[in-house]
């Protein structure tokens, strides 16, 4: 789950991390007094989208998609720019190179006061899977994009692999700060800044912290001056604030209603339609699919329980997309008995008037009794054997249609 | 042999007294497995009660160690308790026995408190941590055998084929796939999906080269991270028995979660694609489609003068 860069910056307020004075505004008005109100002659106009590159992108005017300013983070001399940016940013679409050409509408803007920068530098915490630990890694490369750091100067990142029974340690912050070539006040300020900023990852239950630019101010004072933070899902549970930093407007509207019946879909831009049980069986299906020559419509993960109702949901959700020609259902029944996936497909089909062609595939638990029930049913649903016969059977289908 | 468990393996289910630990419990004693009580806090001295037969429970897992001498763990704890029964299992049978096997089907344990509890099994080199996230391990046998986990034993047949996977029901096609040829399994491993887990591809495959049961081996990995990469990498110069392997996400998008919290392809690493290339490199043989992975093990076994 990722959060903006306004709620990320509360975020490191709250955990000691200096970060520097801004409002958040979801209006030109309110822009106007925030810089009023921060009493700095120079401010950053930022948009706030769950997407980097903002200060690359291009923002298009949402209907026409007239080109409306080249931008997504502006720095303001005067109330006037801020007016001017402002309004060229709200209710218009960011397209940045993370967002895909469909860019994302700026709902929400920040106005922040500006800072005397001596130098910018590169900072990200993550939980590493080679290490199985939390990995923190710093550059004196900031405001670049890291990608091309790691892959043209690998030697300019630092890493420090943080052992989860001793914690983030004193000759570790030192080391990693000496490394960005800080000294004195400002490495004093460093380690700090990066046991609050671990200590926080730890609490909040993050999975990725990046700060780019992490900067040094003319004073020696280290500051966050960008924050991109997501959490782990699978901490929901002891964070009961996540779903007010949550925005929803961000998430796929069908991917939300999918995880609250218990599914995992994502969309993809194909027209065969795929219902699984399993993540690796599923993306499996859609490979085939592609291998013989089809275009998956989605991913969608039934789970291991999925009873009549969920595969009900799980067919409507596929038939939501216009693109969808054909479904493939692929189930390989472990605690799940295919005679219950076969009666949920024919309850299915049935309520949602089914029009598009319908391989099943069956096998595991109970095999022979689903695959009779589907052979009793009077419906148009086409019996595979195994996974290569469902997808050539579902490609031929709708390759027959067109 | 088989690898890690045995037949014949004593087998404690922690979480034993909730719904998904007893319907899994007695599909496990269904099958055969020698399932020798389980382990719930607050609920020690009651029984539970398996294909008609009584089992006690215990509060705690050094109890249930010291009166049963158990092999083996399976954890069927919800998310914001099983990262603290992977630590009492594996502190229990550390101080107890030296060693044993804990296995954790669990889905959806927060990632900072797998980071904790893998670092904690690995200070306790004796245990190993299977999952979580994942099926389980199953090693068949004549009749019956050990199935410490969620998978459906009937598929199952002892033979000479280890397989091991990132995931469930993937590892149930390839099960499938071996019986096709008319071979069965020595061991069958689900590592899980999560991006911090326990035992991984290298321990595995390490743990088949060394078992004289087992003489071919099916590897299934899928997208993020680079473990499959470092595996071929290491069986390329340490593995002698033949490989098959399959990838799965040939098709998946950049930067989207495809239902394993692990499955993800971020900053352009972590595709199919490269795994394949890593498989191909390395000398195993790879399936593009998993319904072909019988027929490539069988190429396999022949080219090894093992059909």
């Amino acid at each position: 789950m990722n959060i903006h860069e306004y709620q990320g910056k509360t975020l490191l307020r709250e955990n000691n991390v200096a970060v520097l004075e801004g409002v958040h505004c979801t209006t030109v008005e309110q822009a106007l007094s925030a810089y009023d109100s921060l009493g700095s002659k120079v401010v950053a106009v930022k948009s706030q989208i769950h997407a980097g590159g903002r200060g690359k992108g291009t923002l298009y005017h949402p209907e026409t998609r007239e080109h409306v300013m080249d931008g997504g983070v502006k720095i303001a001399f005067s109330r006037e720019e801020v007016e001017s940016y402002a309004t060229n940013i709200l209710g218009n679409i960011l397209v940045t190179i993370q967002t895909g050409d469909e860019g994302k509408l700026v709902s929400n803007l920040y106005i922040e006061a500006g800072c005397d920068i001596a130098h910018e530098y590169y900072l990200a915490l993550l939980v590493d899977r080679d290490n199985k630990s939390v990995l923190i890694m710093a550059s004196t490369e900031g405001g670049m994009d890291i990608e091309d750091v790691a892959h043209n100067t690998p030697e300019l990142i630092h890493k420090v692999v943080v052992d989860p029974n001793a914690g983030l340690l004193g000759f570790q912050k030192r080391d990693l700060g000496m490394s960005l070539g800080l000294s004195g006040a400002a490495l004093k300020s460093f380690g700090k800044m990066l046991s609050n900023m671990y200590t926080m990852f730890v609490r909040e239950d993050c999975v990725m912290v990046e700060i780019n630019p992490l900067v040094r101010t003319g004073a020696d004072e280290i500051v966050a001056l960008d924050s991109k933070i997501s959490f782990d899902e699978n901490a929901e549970f002891r964070h009961k604030n996540w779903d007010d930093l949550r925005d929803l407007s961000e998430e796929e509207d069908v991917e939300i209603r999918a995880k609250e019946t218990g599914l995992s879909y994502v969309k993809l831009d194909g027209n065969i339609g795929c219902l699984v049980n399993g993540a690796g069986l599923a993306m499996a299906t859609m490979d085939v699919i592609k291998l013989y020559g089809g275009e998956p419509a989605n991913f969608l993960d039934v789970g291991g329980g999925a009873n009549e109702e969920q595969v009900k949901t799980a067919f409507s959700i596929i038939l939501e997309d216009p693109n969808v020609k054909g479904i493939l259902v692929n189930i390989f029944g472990g605690i799940m008995r295919c005679d219950i996936i076969a009666r949920g497909v024919i309850a299915a089909t049935e309520a949602l008037s089914l029009e598009v062609p319908l391989v099943v595939r069956l096998a595991g638990t109970n095999v022979d009794e689903g695959k009779a029930i589907l052979a009793a049913s009077t419906l148009n649903i086409h019996p595979a054997d195994d996974l290569a016969e469902g997808a050539q059977k579902i490609v031929a289908l709708i390759g027959g249609d067109e | 042999m088989s690898i890690w468990i045995e037949e014949d393996a004593k087998v404690l289910v922690q979480g034993i007294t909730g719904k998904q630990g007893m319907f899994h419990a007695d599909k496990m004693v269904e099958y055969g497995t020698n399932i020798v009580g389980g382990c719930t806090p607050g609920k020690g001295g009651q029984t539970v009660e398996l294909q008609g037969k009584p089992f006690p429970v215990w509060h705690s897992m050094s109890e249930a160690i010291e009166a049963t001498d158990a092999d083996a763990t399976v954890i069927y704890v919800p998310p914001p308790f099983a990262a603290e029964a992977i630590m009492e299992a594996a502190d229990a049978f550390d101080t107890i026995k030296g060693e044993g096997v804990v296995v954790c089907i669990t889905e959806g344990i927060p990632t900072l408190d797998m980071v904790k509890a893998v670092a904690y099994v690995e200070n306790r080199p004796g245990v190993r941590l299977i999952g979580p996230n994942c099926p389980g391990i199953i090693t068949p046998g004549e009749k019956g055998g050990a199935k410490i986990g969620i998978m459906p034993g009937h598929i199952h047949a002892k033979g000479r084929i280890g397989i091991v996977s990132k995931s469930g029901t993937l590892t149930y096609e390839a099960v499938a796939q071996t019986m096709s040829i008319d071979e069965g399994q020595s061991t069958c491993i689900g590592i899980g999906g999560d991006p911090v887990n326990g035992t991984g591809f290298i321990d595995c495959l390490a743990a088949f080269e060394a078992d004289p049961q087992t003489e071919a081996i099916i590897m299934i990995g899928e997208i993020g991270g680079n473990a499959e990469q470092e595996a071929a990498a290491w069986a390329a110069g340490n593995v002698t028995k033949p490989i098959v392997g399959f990838v799965a996400g040939a098709t998946a998008p950049p930067g989207k979660r495809m239902g394993h919290a692990g499955a993800i392809i971020s900053g352009g690493k972590g595709t199919a694609e490269e795994k394949f290339e890593a498989f191909r490199a390395a000398g195993i043989a790879c399936a593009m489609d998993p319904s072909e992975l019988g027929k490539v093990l069988l190429e396999s076994l022949k080219a090894a003068g093992l059909r």
